[in-house]
């Protein structure tokens, strides 16, 4: 198994998501035998372009393809360059982690159960400035230019995109950059944006494609806060490929040409505003003004950081508060009885969806972590490192929109006799936790001291002895970390499980975001409180088993 | 039994320029010391013979043991015993374990022979301590002790006393060449310091940058 090479691990990622392009190509041009079309025709983008709302549609996910990245960009880099060294600034830093655990779907749900007009930012408000006796009528969730669902996935971002950045800054000797440009009389805003964002943000462009082809392509978050009709083209396309008429699954591959087209149109603005901004910055440097904005781009960082908590935390004591709401009358703040009956209700329905959850995550971060031992291994062996054309492939589950290649992949299952359901998904779920689980270990793996081996060796353990016996007991604190993060990438996958599962493998994930029509407040509180609580009992372990295990040795516990 | 290292007619090469080239037998008992400034090749060198080298090297030369040529074995079927600068006990076995993974396998008395080691070294009721507790010079003890219990035939040493202070350096010193001529040990030093080949008192080889 460990001769399993880094080669195996781009065609497990690349494979997929090629074939899942071929087949949604092949139906969207009229071929699909299983439909009875044989033939080579337009049709289907005929009929495409005649759907009501489609420019809205289009428009909508472009918009949030550029508008999420910049805004969540925007405030991890002004934070990091204002807020470095405050104590504010490093409370939040470590109030922000956590976050990246949480579900896209349950953070939504939280921002919506604050945002929405009878949330709790209108009902505090209510009291002492609007006086509002009933919810004012306004669409604020669900609004038509997709506000609240961008406002959704910037707080879903900004904790990626933030602790990306913290793992690259001591990548290119950030303080010993700042403290050279300090010297030189730069103000510490200034000198942060001068000095070291322009070497950090090619470490962090892979991450920030990964944001924007996510934001342009949404659906679980679009289904929870974005507009309803027309919705954002991956929320369409998702409604035309579960239309009982088996014509619209044609076009929906049309769509899902639409939106690969879409996400690529949003990444080459991004690429030509690049090099822009690239001139303008480093003609602003040249300058050599010692302070530009120094106090506003420091407030407007930590304002947007502050927001960012601000807002996860409270919709998650929101979704608390609903979760165990009795009778609760707007405008009061707090519910005017508390119940556990939702609770009790829920878990009655909840056996199926929760094993679901936890198998899927369970098997396809077991897979994820083996497939990316098995390749690190080989490389260390052979002596050579990753190419940066592998590491595009890495992403390459990431960049792709996911429901395009994942229509053409189910119906290229399909192609082969394999059914869907529960292998299908797991599989599925692999695409999205392989990356995560590759970044998260590649680093600790190269950075042990290769003379622990040498002393192995010559101690007479051979190459597999040196590996069992070695490395993973010293990489425990890594892997368990690792294997956290695969466990909450997958339990927050939505679309993969929806579709290769042909929604018969119900998750608690899907359960949750199909409440989001239903719109039962309570209910959503509850299972989108499980569907949180799921990543959180991986990180609670990952941080609790070390502890423990390492009690007795002192330099384990310090490693990492 | 005793041991006989040759290293026979070897250089190193590393994209076609000579990085350097050595030919000496070292006796049971005997230590090699190999100086030269940093850069000249000597931990190249020793990785050679222990079979760690980077395939990124060419080489030519054979490295026998006993007249046995073992150049082209693995690093764990060669019997040949590594020290480096720095201890590396595994921070995640305890003192005990350390030395045990030193012991082959199908040993018999495994558990026995790391006791006497404990206690060859003055450093009884140490096995279940964590490493990091011990101090540097305990260590440095734990981790020759943990290597002659592999039961070398031939033991590289890679500057092994550089990292240690002074008074620890002597002693250590004092200890380790104690222990490799008790055990009729065939020896390499590579070292910048001079006091390490007076104290080895064997053969000096001068390598060049």
């Amino acid at each position: 198994m460990l001769r399993l090479t880094a080669n195996a691990v781009i065609v497990l990622l690349a494979g997929p998501v090629v074939a899942g392009l071929l087949f949604v190509f092949l139906p969207a041009f009229g071929y699909a035998p299983a439909l009875g079309q044989h033939g080579f025709d337009l049709s289907a983008f005929a009929n495409l372009l005649e759907t009501p709302g489609l420019t809205r549609s289009l428009v909508l996910s472009l918009t949030s393809g550029l508008i999420t990245p910049l805004v969540a960009l925007a405030i991890v880099l002004l934070f990091l360059a204002g807020a470095q060294e405050s104590h504010l600034g490093r409370t939040l830093s470590r109030a922000v982690s956590p976050l990246l655990a949480v579900p896209h779907a349950a953070m939504a749900f939280g921002l919506a159960f604050l945002i929405a007009p009878s949330g709790m930012i209108v009902r505090a408000l209510s009291h002492w400035l609007t006086g509002f006796d009933e919810p004012p009528d306004l669409l604020i969730v669900n609004d038509r230019w997709g506000v609240s669902m961008m406002a959704g996935l910037v707080i879903k971002e900004v904790p990626f995109l933030l602790l990306m950045s913290l793992a690259a800054l001591p990548q290119i000797q950030a303080r010993e950059r700042l403290a050279v440009a300090r010297t030189l009389g730069y103000r510490p805003v200034t000198a942060w944006l001068k000095a070291v964002a322009p070497a950090l943000y090619p470490l962090i462009r892979l991450p920030v494609y990964a944001v924007i082809a996510y934001a342009s392509s949404v659906v679980d978050v679009a289904l929870i806060l974005g507009p309803t009709n027309p919705p954002p083209l991956g929320v369409a396309i998702l409604r035309w490929a579960n239309d009982p008429d088996l014509e619209r699954i044609l076009v929906a591959s049309a769509g899902a040409l639409a939106q690969l087209g879409v996400t690529a149109l949003a990444l080459v603005i991004w690429w030509i505003a690049e090099r822009l901004i690239t001139r303008l910055v480093t003609s602003w440097i040249d300058r050599g003004a010692r302070s530009a904005g120094d106090g506003v781009f420091r407030w407007i960082g930590l304002a947007g950081m502050t927001a960012v908590v601000a807002l996860s935390a409270l919709g998650f004591l929101s979704l608390g508060l609903w979760s165990i709401a009795g009778f609760w009358r707007f405008p009061d703040v707090l519910p005017g009885a508390l119940t556990l009956k939702t609770w009790s209700t829920s878990i009655e329905s909840m056996g199926e969806p929760l094993l679901n959850a936890t198998m899927i995550a369970l098997l396809a971060t077991g897979a994820a972590i083996a497939a990316t031992l098995a390749a690190l291994e080989h490389e260390v062996r052979r002596g050579y490192r990753a190419t940066p054309f592998a590491l595009t492939i890495l992403y390459l589950p990431m960049l792709v929109p996911a429901v395009s290649f994942l229509l053409g992949l189910a119906v290229a299952a399909a192609f082969v006799g394999i059914r869907p359901g529960f292998w299908p998904v797991v599989a599925g779920h692999v695409l999205f936790v392989l990356p995560y689980t590759y970044l998260s270990l590649s680093e600790a793996y190269r950075r042990m001291d290769p003379r622990w081996f040498a002393v192995g060796r010559t101690l007479g353990a051979g190459r597999s002895a040196v590996f069992w016996r070695i490395r993973l007991p010293m990489l425990l604190t890594p892997l368990l970390a690792t294997a956290a993060v695969g466990l909450a990438v997958s339990a927050g996958q939505y679309l993969p499980t929806q579709v290769l599962g042909a929604g018969r493998v119900p998750t608690i994930t899907t359960e949750v975001v199909a409440l989001a029509s239903g719109g039962d407040r309570r209910f959503i509180g509850v299972w989108a409180l499980v569907q949180a609580l799921l990543p959180a009992t991986g990180f609670i372990l990952a941080i609790a088993v070390p502890r423990l295990v390492w009690a007795n040795r002192r330099q384990m516990r310090e490693a990492f | 039994m005793a041991h006989v290292l040759a290293l026979s007619h070897i250089t190193i090469r590393r994209e076609e320029s000579v990085l350097l080239s050595i030919d000496a037998v070292i006796r049971a008992g005997e230590v090699l010391t190999v100086m030269g400034p940093s850069g000249s090749g000597k931990s190249t060198l020793l990785a050679f013979v222990a079979g760690l080298l980077d395939p990124a090297f060419s080489t030519e030369g054979q490295v026998l043991l006993d007249g046995r040529d073992v150049t082209h074995l693995p690093p764990e079927s060669r019997h040949i015993g590594l020290l480096f600068q720095d201890p590396l006990l595994f921070p995640h076995l305890s003192v005990a374990s350390n030395l045990l993974f030193g012991v082959a396998r199908n040993a018999p008395d495994r558990q026995k022979k790391v006791s006497d080691a404990l206690a060859a070294a003055g450093l009884e009721g140490y096995g279940s301590r964590d490493p990091a507790t011990l101090s540097g010079g305990e260590r440095a003890r734990v981790a020759l002790m943990r290597v002659l219990l592999s039961e070398p035939h031939a033991l590289l040493l890679d500057e092994p006393f550089s990292k240690l202070d002074m008074t620890l350096r002597n002693e250590i010193r004092a200890f380790v060449f104690e222990r490799v001529r008790a055990a009729g040990l065939p020896t390499l030093l590579v070292t910048h310091d001079a006091a390490d080949a007076q104290a080895a008192g064997g053969q000096v080889i001068h390598l060049t940058r």
